[in-house]
């Protein structure tokens, strides 16, 4: 276990039980997971039951218990985008990059995720690339889009 | 019918007597009391799945709901988290809240349909069939979140708790591993109203939740007592020798 890595992220926080979500968000960012032994210490750490922080874990798909790729590709399934066409966006990627949507890519370059509205329905179908969105997504601006990546 | 829990004596004063009226009847009932509470011990009956006079409620299973306000601005509350106040209007057995409970019911069943309880219990409403969609037949957990609760409150270890979201929910242990925390006590599935919870005893071994646990006889007559683990975590509570704990209740 990094422990002082875990450290650094727990020293941000003042150690009580509402710190939990802040402190899993930035373990997921700083480990792209969230791993078990992290999680133990978190527990003992804010005082909160092992079985709450596997509650909140595994109720938010923000967070996740296995490694994550390099990349995480969000598609947005929200309302307007699902009208827009955002399956066949979720396909093609899925296609792509040989991954069903959930998982990573062998070479764990990759995450496929679709997720709820992301906000920008204006541009929909949107999907994000880590911290970057691209609206008005077709199936024809998925390679461009990937290979910015690859 | 067993789902019934009216012997409703419990009269904690949470707060300064205000007056509300349900169904009409005036009534008298101390400040931030659930509604359902506050209602059963006035002689109304609302039924209920996920609510435990032992246990804080947390609104699972939507079974309880009345209306509150004058027509036409009312709105369907869960009883058993709603707080009593000064001059509210309660309705329990309005056609809103016969048709909300049918629908909570209707969907109870879709999920768990061979759950005996949930048939009775449909039937008393008069819902015998589900419009909705089963994923599996054989589900018999209605979610109501009394294991977890029981575990957390009552034994105090808190070994089990909510996994995931719908429709992927379900009570699990952390990472569905054995789980350290568990004392092997079997709270959960003792107050499980559907049975759900996996539980044997064999050869002086209870299994549960995937562990082991060794049962102590009784040092006079020698029938089992409980887990060993469990002995040992009431004698952590209590600060006695776990030794004290060797004996059954009907020896000492
Ligand atoms: S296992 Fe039983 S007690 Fe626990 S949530 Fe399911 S039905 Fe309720
Ligand atoms: S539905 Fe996709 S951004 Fe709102
Ligand atoms: S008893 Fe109120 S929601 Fe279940």
């Amino acid at each position: 276990m990094d422990l002082p890595r875990l450290e650094t992220i727990l020293s941000r926080y003042e150690g009580e039980p509402w710190d939990l979500i802040p402190v899993l968000q930035d373990i997921q960012d700083s480990y792209s997971y969230l791993p078990k032994d992290e999680l133990q210490v978190v527990s003992e750490r804010l005082n909160v039951p092992l079985t709450q922080i596997y509650s909140v874990a595994t109720f938010f798909k923000m967070f996740s218990l296995i490694p994550k790729g390099k990349h995480q590709i969000k598609v947005c399934t929200g309302t307007t985008c699902h009208l827009k066409g955002s399956h066949r966006v979720a396909e093609s990627l899925s296609h792509r990059l040989g991954v069903e949507v959930g998982y990573t890519t062998k070479d764990m370059q990759f995450s496929l995720d679709t997720v709820g509205c992301l906000g920008s329905c204006a541009q929909a179908p949107v999907m994000m690339v880590d911290d970057k969105y691209y609206g008005r997504t077709t199936v024809d601006k998925v390679p461009k889009i990937l290979k910015l990546y690859k | 019918m067993v789902w019934k829990i009216s012997d409703e004596t419990a009269y904690d004063t949470l707060g300064e007597e205000v007056r509300l009226t349900i169904n009409g009847v005036p009534i008298r009932a101390p400040q931030d009391q659930s509604l359902l509470v506050t209602a059963r011990q006035n002689g109304f009956e609302i039924p209920t799945l996920c609510y435990h006079r032992d246990l804080p409620s947390e609104g699972h299973c939507r079974l309880c709901v009345v209306e509150i306000g004058e027509y036409p601005r009312t709105q369907i509350v869960n009883s058993c988290t709603y707080p009593t106040q000064a001059g509210l209007v309660v309705q329990t057995h309005s056609e809103t809240v016969l048709q909300a409970r049918r629908l909570v019911l209707e969907l109870l069943l879709a999920r768990t349909p061979k759950a005996k309880l949930i048939q009775e219990m449909a039937a008393a409403h008069g819902v015998y069939e589900s419009r909705f969609k089963t994923d599996d037949p054989e589900e018999l957990c209605i979610l109501c979140g009394l294991c977890v609760r029981t575990c957390r409150e009552v034994v105090g270890v808190s070994a089990i708790s909510m996994k995931g979201r719908t429709p992927d929910k379900q009570v699990a242990t952390p990472f569905m591993e054995k789980s350290p925390a568990c004392i092997g006590c079997g709270s959960c599935a003792f107050v499980c109203p559907t049975n759900v919870i996996p539980y044997t005893e064999k050869d002086g071994v209870r299994t549960i939740w995937g562990r082991d646990f060794e049962l102590q006889a009784c040092n006079v007559c020698g029938n089992y007592i409980a887990p060993k683990y469990q002995l040992e975590h009431w004698a952590k509570l209590t600060g006695d020798p776990v030794e004290t704990f060797f004996v059954c209740r009907d020896c000492r």
